[in-house]
């Protein structure tokens, strides 16, 4: 099976054929099976919406926002390993406080589901959420096998299964950020200066964090020519966003950075938007064998004892740096890249999250740098 | 900055409640940084139980107080170029603090290392800080400070009431508590001001959550919170005094993060280097939060957060005060990851306190924002049912789990018992709640009466609900067995509910192949490989992270929760045992569950299991680990009775058999033991009828010292010195039947008291010393003054004692070490209990005498036949002198007992006895007399026994004060006295005003041995002199030491002698 065949007509099929199958059992809860490609099978009770669904397997390690991990586009195309084991706590907050409309993960696993939540600002439990936007969801008490497993053989399609099988699937042969991108142009806020923020799955964060620094964004789909006569609007400079797969996808995006950086337009990325720049600019990602994705990864600004700590959500990195551009942070534990530098121009990214939403904002402060360079 | 030759680091002196076990644990991590480096350390601290005073960590260590007067008198003679303040607790940052502003510091250029003491201050006086956070507009509670208590109730008026109450640069809440009305504070408010300079009055933030960040920062402006902790109790329940969940369950992303960084904030804002601890107050309903307080050193809750997490905080905090910044330092526990990141957890961890408050007799049960417990454990799981119920066993006092009832009396009603202990929070609360869910009342209701979160109470109530479930449907499928395992459900529990013994249980389990997986603690939630040697067993697993030791592996059970009569000595033991295997190339597996202690570290053991130490789990750990056999002790009480059961499952103990630590410990067996070896001991019975009881009694005499199998309230042992007190006691506190015989005893008074300390191979002894007694017997061996070498022992006592000795090694075939406590008089002997494990001797007497006995031990475990060794008298004198913590256990009588109410001890060294108890004295707190003395002698006797001692007193030139009789007596022999009127007389001169306006620095009460009322006015005068923080003196033979002391020694001109000094 390939990516060929669009994911969406593949799930419509299937749906029929679970509602059917949610009929015919009465059982609950009903068990569900997460099988990985190397065969390796895991039982556990569902919690979630009882549909099968393939992805990709990956794990995080963060212990808090599960809400703000399940609404991370750049999450889409995975089935996701939660390693801190109590999930559920303080339920599902208003939509005001995720990170995108919907969920974006194609399945959650995690050790102990809490279904009975206790915070004043839950509107209802995970069950019920995951339930509403169709998302299976397995408790399988032995999560640090199947991450030890993951962390020795990579990053690898799986699938979770009630009755009916469904086949492998590999999110990174598909262009996942035209999935997740928005399809038309939104313009908010009223301030001084005019980011346009290329939406490749971005973090509501990052508008949030823009927008709270008086700054007017304008959030245009990925495949968006900036640079169109057709464009109606000005901006002093673009942010890229975080997003999904395999960055070489995204051709479109690079273009336009492309033409950025030879007006001289300044640019930040973020995440995915740091792998593009970085191949945009010349340079080239490769494929982690099991990515970063926690909370509490250490990033030295380069040439400086000084760190970091900071919450990632990548399966790619930066590999070779473009000419004329600099590191700019380097993870500490691997010493692989983090963010770079034009050595002349504010043309900058980092392979981390300064929105945080979750995790630590020690980065913040990345925010106010940007908009210093575009305010001039 | 230039590198460091010697290092002063100051210990925090013997353990009190507030202040326990966890700095031996960072005191001993900041050494072993030390010594890497090739800096020599100098350790000032008199506790001589802990691992940091032993010769493998510092170079130099000073048995002496942690006061100003004694460390620059150290300082003088050592001139170390660096000290360390934030190792050893608030005693020495107090210390180091009063140096700083003597100049002490300054004059022999010290200095400090890590964070600037300005900031240590700064964090101390409570209003300057409130004051610096408004500043970087951090949100603290409406708070003013006073010095008088006249302002101290205007503010209150101000602020409106309810009112916190705090006293400035105390420990552990003393001095604190909550006011309702003007009355209660100027009661609380004298209080404090009795020992602080300064009180805080502070708006009383009702039901909040109460939250703690344990922060490390380096030089280089890196930042980290390596952990955040949680209180199920919500705010007011002092976090010593609360259970602590790690990481916080009920807290979302945006709360964790803006506490996290509010606490970075805070932490850069006083330049911290190393670690400190924020605590917050969070609003559950608005999220808003406060500040409670900062500590800028390592706390109790800094060495929960380095067990919780595996980051050895103060290892790294020590590293980062030489300099180096957190990216320069690896993660130990992983190898190959940096100390820079914040740790991930796989698993979840709860903390609960261990309090002893039935053993203090009338103390006030309450808990709050004061400290009371003597110790912790935490558990570990996947679950927090699984991580809450090991915890309550894991306090080593029979509870099964969260459903256990054994506290509530039966003699009261159900609903009783859920009205007085769900609404005042005690120790008996968490029991309370399980409780009141099974009565009906719902958890909504519980979080209104309680406060504590719905989230924790559902949890609880999920177990509730599943032991109800069992109770209807009994039978056990593999899977319904692996689904209660899941949620920390005991096999004995289990068996309770079905009708099954816990071993019935467990072989159905294992025929089903539920048994635990054995997890790692990584710090990185396995994102990366780690060898780490730390590890738990979960039943929420299905394979283990590492491979059995087998033949190598020796198992070695750990001392359980610190609590009163097992405290850091027998970790002292437990860590000693596991350097002695390295000899004997074995490797040592430690199974224990209290992280404040040495034993639990990282790097102590080559295997560590933070698990419980029940028989259920000790058993699992064995059959996984197939070792070569298991050591039961060297971890005080709560290994040996696991002895029994465990060879009885077929486990081989290494050392003294089975049946023979069953002999010592059933007097029945062990007192004709005693009679076919012609050894004597105090005649004794075992009774089930009160007409026995007074008969035996009459018989034998009185006093008699009663033992009774059950006890309905209060002592569990009791000295009756008239038929009538006999009968009181009898029927109000110890039930006399069948089911619950009691043991008496004649109680022999002014006798000696005698302490034998030894190791046996094979029934043959080959090391031992004998120590003495200050105080006469009466007073427990745990709260009494022990002298080494012994002072009035003649050479006919000391060989009766050493053949009486080596009867009972051969006769009980004892390998491994032992302890027997004899009474003397006239040159006769007489055994009254036989320890067949070491004792909280055993660290002193191995310091003193330079034999390590526990090293001896292992030998004999390993080497077929070990040489006898000839313990040399030492050439100068020991004292292990008490430490008591009765100003923290409101009502509680402060006398001397037969039962044990020290909290901890410390021994100091002399050229002769005076001078070594005189440092002893000074070391758990107390000052030489300046102002005035207070005498007050029961009866006649004690009277003239004591004259002497006064004549010696007034020649101190310091005003003498006397309750009536006792003034008297003084005058007639011609020593001038003030009369004092006692409470109740309500005149004036009285004692009360004079202890309250601090006239007296010194009180000596002595009673009669019998105390007639159970609250009389020497009791009143007692507790007086405790809450005014007047040191106070109870026993006669104690006190003429005192005095002798006081007159003969000047502490001037005393001999600052490191143990290096006295060793050669
Ligand atoms: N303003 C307050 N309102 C209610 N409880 C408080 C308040 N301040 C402190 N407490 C409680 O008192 C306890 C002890 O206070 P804290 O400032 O931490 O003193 P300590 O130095 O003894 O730790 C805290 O753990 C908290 O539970
Ligand atoms: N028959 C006795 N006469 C006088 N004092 C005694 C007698 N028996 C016990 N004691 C005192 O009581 C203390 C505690 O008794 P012990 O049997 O050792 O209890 P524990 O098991 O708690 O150590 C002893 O240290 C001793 O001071
Ligand atoms: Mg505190
Ligand atoms: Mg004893």
């Amino acid at each position: 099976m390939t990516g060929q065949h669009s994911m969406a007509a593949r799930n419509t099929l299937i749906e029929e054929q679970i509602s059917l199958e949610a009929r015919a059992s009465s059982v609950y809860p009903r068990r569900g099976k997460l099988v990985l490609q190397d065969g390796m099978v895991f039982e556990g009770a569902s919690f979630g919406c009882e549909r099968p669904m393939a992805g990709e397997i990956v794990f995080g390690t963060g212990m808090v926002g599960y809400p703000e991990a399940l609404t991370d586009a750049s999450f889409s195309g995975q089935i996701l390993v939660m390693t801190y084991p109590i999930i559920g706590n303080y339920g599902v907050p208003e939509q005001s406080a995720w990170e995108d409309e919907r969920i974006h993960v194609s399945g959650l696993i995690v050790s102990n589901y809490i279904d009975i939540p206790s915070h004043a600002q839950s509107s209802m439990n995970l069950a019920a959420w995951l339930q509403r936007e169709k998302i299976p969801a397995l408790e399988i008490s032995d999560t640090r096998l199947l991450t030890q497993h993951i962390r020795e053989h990579g990053v690898m399609p799986g699938k979770i299964i009630f009755d009916v099988d469904i086949p492998f699937y590999d999110p990174n042969e598909e262009n996942l950020v035209a999935r997740v991108s928005t399809k038309h142009v939104l313009r908010q806020g009223m301030g001084d200066t005019t980011i346009a923020l290329i939406d490749c799955g971005a973090k509501r964060n990052i508008t949030r964090s823009l927008l709270a620094r008086n700054a007017r964004v304008i959030t245009v789909p990925w495949d968006y020519n900036l640079f169109a006569p057709t464009v109606d609007f000005a901006f002093d400079g673009i942010m890229i966003s975080n997003g999904p797969g395999d960055p070489k996808m995204a051709r479109q995006t690079i273009a336009t950075i492309q033409t950025a950086l030879e007006r001289r337009v300044p640019v930040f990325g973020i995440c995915l938007g740091h792998q593009l720049l970085a191949l945009a600019a010349g340079g080239d990602t490769y494929k982690l064998k099991f990515g970063h994705r926690s909370q509490n990864q250490p990033c030295v600004l380069h040439d400086t004892k000084r760190c970091y700590i900071t919450t990632q959500n990548h399966g790619f990195a930066v590999g070779t740096l473009p000419p004329d551009f600099v590191p700019w942070f380097v993870n500490a534990n691997d010493g692989s890249n983090e963010g770079i530098h034009h050595i002349e121009y504010p043309f900058f990214s980092v392979q981390f999250h300064p929105e945080a939403a979750p995790g630590p904002v020690d980065t913040e402060w990345l925010f106010d740098y940007f908009l210093e360079k575009v305010r001039g | 900055m230039e590198k460091l030759q010697k290092v002063l680091l100051l210990g925090a002196g013997a353990l009190k409640i507030g202040q326990s076990g966890e700095f031996d644990y960072s005191g001993s991590q900041a050494l072993k940084a030390l010594q890497e480096e090739g800096i020599r350390t100098v350790l000032v601290n008199p506790n001589i139980a802990t691992i940091q005073t032993s010769k493998l960590l510092a170079d130099e260590v000073y048995f002496l107080p942690v006061t100003p007067f004694f460390v620059e008198k150290i300082i003088a003679k050592e001139r170390p170029d660096g000290i360390l303040l934030s190792f050893g607790g608030q005693t020495a940052l107090n210390c180091g603090i009063e140096l700083f502003q003597s100049g002490v510091l300054e004059k022999y250029n010290v200095r400090i290392l890590g964070t600037p003491i300005s900031a240590i201050m700064l964090t101390e006086d409570r209003q300057a800080f409130a004051q610096h956070l408004h500043s970087i507009a951090i949100p603290t509670p409406q708070s003013r400070s006073a010095e008088t208590l006249e302002d101290a109730l205007h503010i209150g008026e101000d602020i409106g009431f309810p009112v916190m109450v705090r006293a400035g640069f105390a420990l552990g809440g003393q001095g604190s508590g909550i006011a309702c009305d003007g009355e209660e504070l100027r009661k609380i408010v004298m209080g404090a001001l009795a020992f602080a300079p300064q009180v805080l009055i502070e708006q009383y933030l009702h039901h909040y959550k109460e939250v703690e960040y344990e922060v490390v920062r380096d030089c280089y402006d890196n930042c980290i919170t390596v952990c955040n902790m949680e209180n199920m109790d919500p705010l007011g329940i002092h976090t010593g005094e609360s259970i602590v969940i790690a990481p916080s369950q009920t807290l979302n992303n945006s709360e964790y993060h803006t506490l996290r960084a509010a606490s970075t904030a805070i932490v850069r804002s006083l330049d911290i280097v190393g670690e400190c601890n924020v605590q917050f107050a969070l609003d559950p309903r608005t999220s808003d939060f406060y500040v409670i307080e900062v500590n800028a050193r390592l706390s109790r809750s800094s060495a929960l957060a380095s067990k919780a997490t595996g980051y050895p905080l103060a290892y790294i905090a020590a590293k980062l005060a030489l300099g180096y910044g957190l990216t320069e330092l690896t993660n130990r526990v992983t190898g190959v990851t940096r100390a820079c990141f914040e740790p991930s957890l796989d698993y979840v961890v709860v903390k609960i306190p261990r309090w002893d408050l039935e053993k203090f007799k009338g103390a006030d049960e309450t808990i709050g924002t004061g400290m009371k417990s003597v110790g912790e454990v935490m558990g570990i799981g996947r679950t927090f049912e699984e991580a809450y119920q090991k915890a309550i066993r894991m306090l080593d006092l029979d509870f099964e789990g969260a459903t256990s009832e054994k506290v509530f009396a039966k003699s009261e009603t159900i609903t009783e018992n859920i009205t007085r202990y769900l609404y005042t929070p005690t120790p008996k609360r968490m029991f309370a709640l399980a409780l009141a869910m099974r009565c009906g009342i719902t958890v909504a209701e519980i979080v209104q009466i309680t406060g504590i979160d719905a989230w924790f109470l559902q949890r609880i109530q999920h177990i509730v609900d599943i032991e109800q479930g069992l109770r209807i449907e009994t039978d056990l499928s593999a899977e319904r067995l692996l689904a209660l395992k899941q949620v920390g459900m005991s096999d004995k529990r289990i068996g309770e509910l079905v009708g099954k013994s816990g071993l019935e249980v467990r072989a159905l389990r294992k025929t089903f192949g539920v048994t635990p997986s054995v997890f790692q603690i990584d710090t990185l939630a396995a994102e990366f490989p780690s060898e780490t040697n730390y590890l738990y067993m979960t039943y929420n697993g299905q394979h283990h992270d590492v491979a059995p030791l087998g033949d190598e592996g020796v198992i070695i059970l750990g001392s359980g929760p610190y609590r009163i009569g097992s405290s850091v000595e027998f970790d002292w033991c437990s860590v000693s045992a596991v350097e002695a295997l390295r000899k004997h190339h074995k490797r040592s597996i430690v199974v224990n569950c209290n992280p404040e202690t040495v034993s639990t570290d990282y790097d102590t053991s080559d295997r560590l299991y933070f698990e419980e130490l029940t028989f259920e789990r000790i058993a699992d750990i064995c059959e996984f680990e197939s070792a070569h056999g298991v050591i039961v002790s060297v971890g005080g009480q709560t290994p040996n009775n696991r002895a029994k059961a465990l060879e009885k499952y077929g486990v081989r103990l290494l050392g003294t058999d089975a049946a023979h630590i069953d002999t010592a410990e059933d007097r029945n067996k062990f007192s004709r033991l005693l009679d076919t070896l012609g050894i004597r001991q105090p005649e004794w019975k075992m009774l089930v009828g009160l007409p026995e009881v007074y008969e035996f009694a009459e018989k034998a005499g009185y006093p008699v010292l009663v033992r009774p199998s059950y006890v309905l309230s209060g002592n569990a042992m009791k000295v009756c010195y008239t038929p009538e007190e006999l009968e009181q006691y009898t029927c109000e506190a110890a039930a006399v039947s069948p089911a619950y015989p009691v043991t008496v005893s004649r109680f022999f008074e002014k006798v000696k008291e005698i302490e034998l300390d030894a190791v046996a191979q094979r029934g043959a002894l080959k090391a031992f010393v004998i120590s003495e007694h200050i105080e006469n017997a009466g007073v427990h061996s745990g709260d009494a003054t022990i002298a080494l070498p012994p002072q009035t022992l003649n050479a006919e006592t000391l060989r009766n004692i050493e053949v009486a000795g080596r009867a009972i090694a051969s006769a009980l075939a004892i390998t491994g070490p032992f302890n027997i406590q004899f009474l003397a008089k006239e040159n006769q002997v007489y055994v009254i209990e036989v320890n067949l494990r070491a004792s909280r001797t055993f660290p002193f007497i191995s310091k003193v005498t330079g034999v390590n006995f526990i090293e001896l031990f292992v030998d004999a475990l390993f080497s077929e036949d070990i040489p006898a060794v000839q313990v040399p008298r030492p050439a100068f004198t020991a004292v292990k002198a008490p430490q008591f913590s009765f100003s923290r256990l409101t009502g509680a009588d402060p006398i001397l007992r037969v039962e044990m109410s020290s909290t901890g001890e410390v021994a100091c060294f002399g050229e002769d006895l005076e001078e070594a108890y005189l440092k002893a004295i000074l070391a758990t707190g107390g000052k030489i007399p300046r102002k005035g003395i207070f005498i007050s002698l029961g009866g006649a006797e004690k009277k003239l026994k004591f004259l002497e001692s006064a004549r010696l007193l007034a020649t101190l030139g310091i005003p003498l004060y006397a309750t009536e009789k006792t003034c008297a007596f003084l005058r007639d022999n011609g020593i001038e006295a003030t009369m004092l009127y006692k409470i109740h007389e309500q005149k004036y001169p009285n004692v009360l005003t004079y202890f309250r306006d601090s006239k007296i620095d010194l009180a000596i009460n002595i009673v009669d041995g019998y105390i007639k009322k159970e609250v009389d006015d020497d009791y009143a005068m007692r507790r007086y002199a405790v809450d005014h923080n007047v040191p106070l003196f109870t026993k006669i033979k104690q006190a003429r030491l005192l005095v002798r002391a006081l007159v003969e020694k000047d502490v001037e001109s005393m001999a600052i002698k490191g143990w290096s000094e006295y060793r050669s």
